[in-house]
């Protein structure tokens, strides 16, 4: 076999397992702890027999192991329960709700990615002097300030103001492509602030890494142009870490996400999740977290398979 | 029109230095130097580390290495001042007329790009000839240096060549364009001995069939006198002595370079064998998770109050030997004996005594001392460990040590960032020395230093012992040091002892294959040195 | 002879008045935590210099209040997550084997799920009560702490010096605490300012969500959930803190940056 094709395999295994492993802690998380479930749910209040039908209804009675092997077959075959509060199915409420985060996602992820590169390349160029400076301060700040501070700015300055955007993102079943555009478009922005510093100046970094390397000199040694050198022998060395610092920035914006989708109200899984943990719908919660584990492991793993397929010495072995 | 192509006058180069805590300063790291290179000459630059000969070299390109600046004087090329050209200029004078060869290679080739389209990359961005002509060049110039499979070799990537190679295609990569100058900067500096001594005579053949001017940069006098006409003599930046290669070799005036000349002249007369205070007997050992025995059946004795050198190129096997014998390493099979007793093969199950008698001094002075304790802390801590001194007594024992090893009133409470890298070495020895051990394991002492350093060290050792009356078990792929310093020798090729002896009895023919090699392979401070090897080794194949 | 930077300057400043505040409020808060002084949402006036909150409540006191249940917790959970991570993180570097093994891949393990998700699914079965959330989140932010140990400490246990002192036959404490701790140090120093602010920033979004801080505690990331409704109508009460998050922060990310860049240029230095 490929020696790629054999690591490809080896990581996507290794990926596998780790989600498989990710849904044990999730699962010890929320069920081996000290802190009765059930008392939670209902409270001090309770009386001893709600407590019991209630630990009976959520099987609470069987085993861990047990209780672990029918969660994770049924999350395998696309059961992910129902809730406790509303009994639902929550696959069927999840559904929807994904879909509207990884809209958002998409959207932010589309603005963010390019920006970073470019804003990266531009203090790249002249690093050192001001353009570099301004780009490295302002990132630096965005950097230190907390997701829904920025959400908040952005609705004082943009919504309440200025009036350009909704303050809230509510969105519906076939609602218009440019209604919905503008509906998200502030949670869009915060989101690719969120992102954006981090992102910024891991590919500074990375760049300036490949542009010290010996063979930029041998380039630069040969008589060409500085344009030449970046685009014909630094871009196809920074490719592999520039990816990854991207994957590496889109698997944090899973978690920008949440407070973001509070902050503005929107429709999804971030929302779903925190609405839960405050009613202590332990299901719900467990499916949420899975699911956010399972997309942060998979931009992981994407970031990983990139790096392999672009070092030359893994494609053309000896 | 006159013959000369390179012409540099009272050069001054100047760079920037960020000490902690304290303003940028400028400091000049070259001043007034001037020298002058004919067409199809040959200037030899050297110098020991951060004699600013690399610097100097690429001087000619106008180019200055990480915010290095040339502050002064005119480099001529061809008749005009390239310090005056401009960027433009300078893109049609770089990769056209003076082309570079760096020392690594490895890292000089984009490891993304084959090495064919790297090679004549230059040649075609100045349009210089077509695709294919370069093409052609590049393959004839791949035949002259003598590469495997010219014809086919383009198509490969740079990590898919041996390091001898990669020097080899970087050769071919600077001449293709048919510059009036090369630039080679320690291109042979990297590689073992044994594969040096090819890469020397392709690049000495290729520069003479090309009729190609060049600088060639090194540390190392008896390889600049097989290559160059000319000599120039660098020490910090200045100039010391500049003539021909004749007369810097065999009659120098400046102390200092007859200092360089003579640096392999440290002298020991060679004991006959007494009692081992150390036999190592029928070693294999391997590393965890390896199937590749590194040692194969290693026997070897260490004399008490004498030196063995262990000799062999990287990869031989001869620092996995310390690993056994200090314990970092317990072998697969065999076993060391010390003073006659059977010592543990893991140096956790040694006793106190046993780590005492047996010490270690590293190649990387540098990285083997603690940089947040003092002299006095490094050398005290064994006579604090192993002798129970403390206070004013210890204090007193580590300023005799120091005065051992030549360094006298005032280290004591330095940090070793504070010291030069001999004297960190020196201080090393001390350590050692503070354990009154029976024998000392020396791995590369030297090789790190530069030559009139490591002389000084060598002399020092060899003072050391005969007062202590300590073995040292030297390991090296310097043959000058073993000559200087050994009584007997092991010479070592992939992980097996392949000769072992005296001194005398190891250097003297008849050889086995390997040593004849490697015996043959080490330049030698003379003129025609490489010639007359190379023709031997033809007469020898042809015999055959 | 020590010169400090005017931003590092800034930031030490600023860093001990917000220390300052949260040590003293008692002192220095001119109401009560929960203290009800006026109408809600009053504008800015000299009774009321950040003018008062949702249910009129002084929002300067609040403020203040706020800050030193975020900043003791902050500490806390950074002193939990750098003594476990650090502890941890040597101990796997210089025992090596299984020991690196099992920490190493439990770590991986825990990274693998972000670290907010992690505590949201902690926290909907656990009392949200202010140990337990230093706990959450100490032992959470661990992993980064010995992620960067272990790689300090392994980077440091090959050097010579280390095997020479092995050689010796020093013991294990004496590496740690002689040979491999003092040259860690100072990556670590840093480090540890750059958690501070992860830890500030973690609470006030755990508190912001309302599963942080409860009422009728103060916290900042609590005091912009109380507001945040004020916003539309164009009261910038939720900004406040928000801002006091982010000054922190950027006070905290300034020192640190001055600790690390003094470090590498010590390894810069001579030699």
């Amino acid at each position: 076999m490929h020696p790629v094709l054999k690591l490809l395999v080896q990581r996507i295994s290794l990926g596998l397992l780790l989600l498989f492993a990710a849904s044990i802690l999730i699962f010890v998380g929320t069920q081996i702890l000290p802190g009765d479930v059930a008392q939670n749910i209902l409270g001090q209040g309770a009386t001893p027999e709600t407590l019991a039908n209630l630990r009976a209804e959520l099987g609470l009675n069987d085993p861990p192991l047990t209780r672990y092997l029918n969660w994770l077959f049924a999350a395998m075959q696309g059961d992910l329960g129902t809730a406790l509060t509303n009994g639902q199915d929550i696959a069927t409420s999840m559904g929807k709700r994904l879909g509207n985060t990884l809209f958002l996602a998409v959207c932010a992820a589309i603005i963010a990615v390019p920006l970073a590169i470019v804003l990266g390349l531009i203090a790249v160029r002249y690093q050192g002097r001001w353009p570099d400076r301004v780009i490295s301060g302002v990132t630096l700040a965005t950097v230190s300030v907390p997701e829904f501070l920025l959400g908040y700015i952005a609705i004082f300055v943009l919504s309440v103001q200025f009036r350009v955007f909704p303050s809230l993102s509510t969105v519906y079943d076939g609602m218009p492509f440019l209604d919905r555009m503008n509906a998200i478009a502030l949670p869009a922005i915060v989101l690719v602030l969120v992102v954006l510093g981090h992102m910024m100046r891991m590919t500074r970094a990375a760049i300036l890494n490949v542009m010290q390397s010996a063979y930029v000199e041998t380039a630069e040694l040969k008589g060409l142009r500085k344009f030449t050198i970046i685009a014909r022998h630094a871009l196809p060395n920074a490719v592999a870490p520039v990816v990854n610092v991207v994957m590496l920035n889109l698997a944090y914006l899973v978690v920008g996400v949440v407070v973001v989708e509070v902050v503005f109200v929107y429709p999804g899984m971030g929302q779903y999740l925190v609405d839960h943990v405050s009613k202590r719908d332990v299901p719900v919660v467990q499916a949420c977290g899975l699911v956010f584990a399972a997309v942060y492991i998979g931009l992981n793993l994407v970031a990983d398979i990139v790096s392999i397929l672009s070092n030359p010495r893994l494609r053309h072995p000896k | 029109m006159s013959d000369v192509l390179l012409e540099v006058k009272d050069l001054k180069i100047e760079a920037t230095a960020y000490p902690p805590g304290e303003p940028p300063q400028d400091i000049t790291i070259v001043e007034g130097v001037s020298f002058a290179v004919d067409k199809g000459k040959v200037l030899g630059l050297i110098g020991e580390s951060g004699a600013g000969k690399s610097t100097i070299g690429l001087s000619a390109m106008a180019y200055g290495r990480g915010g290095v600046r040339i502050t002064g004087g005119e480099v001529m090329v061809n008749g005009r001042d390239i310090l005056q050209i401009g960027s433009a200029g300078l893109r049609g004078l770089r990769g056209k007329e003076v082309t570079y060869v760096a020392q690594s290679a490895a890292a000089a080739f984009n490891p993304a790009k084959k090495l064919m389209e790297q090679v004549i990359e230059a040649t075609l961005h100045h349009k210089l000839m077509t695709k294919e002509e370069a093409e052609a060049r590049a393959i004839s110039l791949f035949d002259q240096l003598g590469l495997p499979k010219p014809e086919t070799i383009g198509n490969r990537y740079p990590h898919q060549v041996s390091g001898g190679q990669l020097q080899r295609v970087m050769t071919a990569m600077a001449l293709c364009p048919k510059p009036d100058l090369v630039i080679f900067d320690e291109p042979t500096t990297a590689l073992d001995v044994t594969t040096q001594i090819d890469v020397l005579a392709a690049i000495k053949k290729a520069i003479r069939d090309t009729g190609v001017s060049a600088l060639y940069i090194t540390h190392d006098l008896a390889v600049v006198a097989q290559i160059a006409d000319d000599i120039m003599v660098l020490q910090s930046g200045q100039m010391v002595e500049y003539g021909t290669t004749d007369h810097i070799i065999n009659s120098p005036t400046e102390e200092y370079t007859q200092a360089l000349v003579s640096v392999r002249s440290v002298k020991h007369v060679e004991q006959t064998s007494g009692a081992p205070v150390l036999s190592v007997n029928g070693i294999t050992a391997r590393y965890k998770g390896t199937k590749f025995d590194v040692l194969k059946d290693v026997t070897v004795d260490l004399p008490e109050g004498q030196t063995l050198a262990i000799v062999g190129e990287s990869g031989s096997g001869k620092s996995t030997l310390a690993r056994v014998i200090t314990g970092l390493l317990p072998p697969s099979d065999g076993e060391i004996l010390f003073d006659g007793r059977t010592l543990a093969p893991d140096f956790e199950k040694r006793t106190r005594d046993d780590l005492r008698e047996i010490q270690m001094i590293y190649q990387m002075a540098d990285t083997a001392m603690n940089p947040r304790q003092t002299i006095g802390t490094i050398i005290g801590r064994p006579l604090e460990f192993y002798f129970g001194l403390r206070g004013a007594e210890k204090r007193k024992r580590v300023q005799e040590l120091l005065d051992d090893i030549e360094m006298g009133e005032g280290f004591i409470d330095r940090y070793p960032a504070e010291l030069s890298g001999g004297q960190k070495q020196r201080v090393c020895i001390a350590r050692a020395l503070a354990a009154k051990p029976r024998m000392i394991i020396c791995d590369e002492v030297t090789s790190a230093l530069d030559p009139l350093v490591a002389a000084g060290i060598l002399k020092l050792l060899l003072n050391l012992q005969k007062r202590e009356n300590v073995a040292y078990l030297f390991i090296t792929h310097d043959l000058a040091t073993v000559r200087a310093i050994a009584d007997s020798i092991a010479v070592m090729y992939q992980g097996r002892v392949v000769r072992y002896g005296n001194k005398t009895e190891v250097l003297s023919p008849p050889f086995d294959d390997y040593t004849d090699l490697l015996l043959s392979s080490v330049p030698e401070m003379e003129l025609g040195w490489l010639e007359r090897t190379i023709a031997n080794r033809k007469m020898e194949a042809a015999g055959n | 002879m020590m010169r400090i930077p005017f931003a590092a300057m800034l930031g030490l400043f600023f860093t001990g008045v917000y220390f300052f505040m949260a040590i003293f409020a008692g002192w220095i808060a001119p109401y009560g935590m929960a203290e009800v002084v006026g109408d809600s949402w009053e504008p800015w006036s000299w009774a009321h210099p950040l003018g008062t909150d949702s249910i009129g409540r002084d929002l300067l006191s609040r403020m203040i209040w706020g800050g030193q249940t975020t900043i003791f917790v902050a500490t806390m959970g950074t002193i939990l997550s750098f003594t476990l991570g650090s502890v941890l993180g040597f101990i796997a570097a210089v025992r090596g084997g299984w020991i690196d093994q099992l920490l190493s891949r439990l770590v991986d393990l825990m990274m693998s799920i972000p670290s907010l998700i992690s505590a949201l699914v902690v926290l909907s079965v656990m009392p949200v009560t202010l140990p337990i959330l230093i706990i959450v989140m100490g032992v959470l932010d661990a992993t980064r702490v010995f992620r960067l140990s272990r790689a300090v400490a392994v980077d440091i246990t090959v050097m010579d010096y280390v095997e020479a002192a092995r050689l010796r036959g020093e013991k294990q404490l004496w590496i740690i605490f002689r040979e491999i701790l003092p040259n860690a140090l100072s990556p670590l120093i840093a480090e540890m300012g750059l958690r501070f602010i992860f830890m500030v920033l973690f609470i006030s979004t755990l508190s912001f969500l309302g599963l942080g801080v409860q009422p009728p505690m103060a916290d900042w990331g609590g005091i912009v959930k109380e507001n945040k409704d004020a916003i539309v109508y164009g009261v910038p009460a939720a900004l406040v803190p928000a801002f006091a998050i982010a000054s922190l922060a950027i006070s905290v990310n300034l020192v640190a940056d001055w600790v690390l860049n003094r470090t590498t240029s010590l390894k810069g230095g001579r030699g």
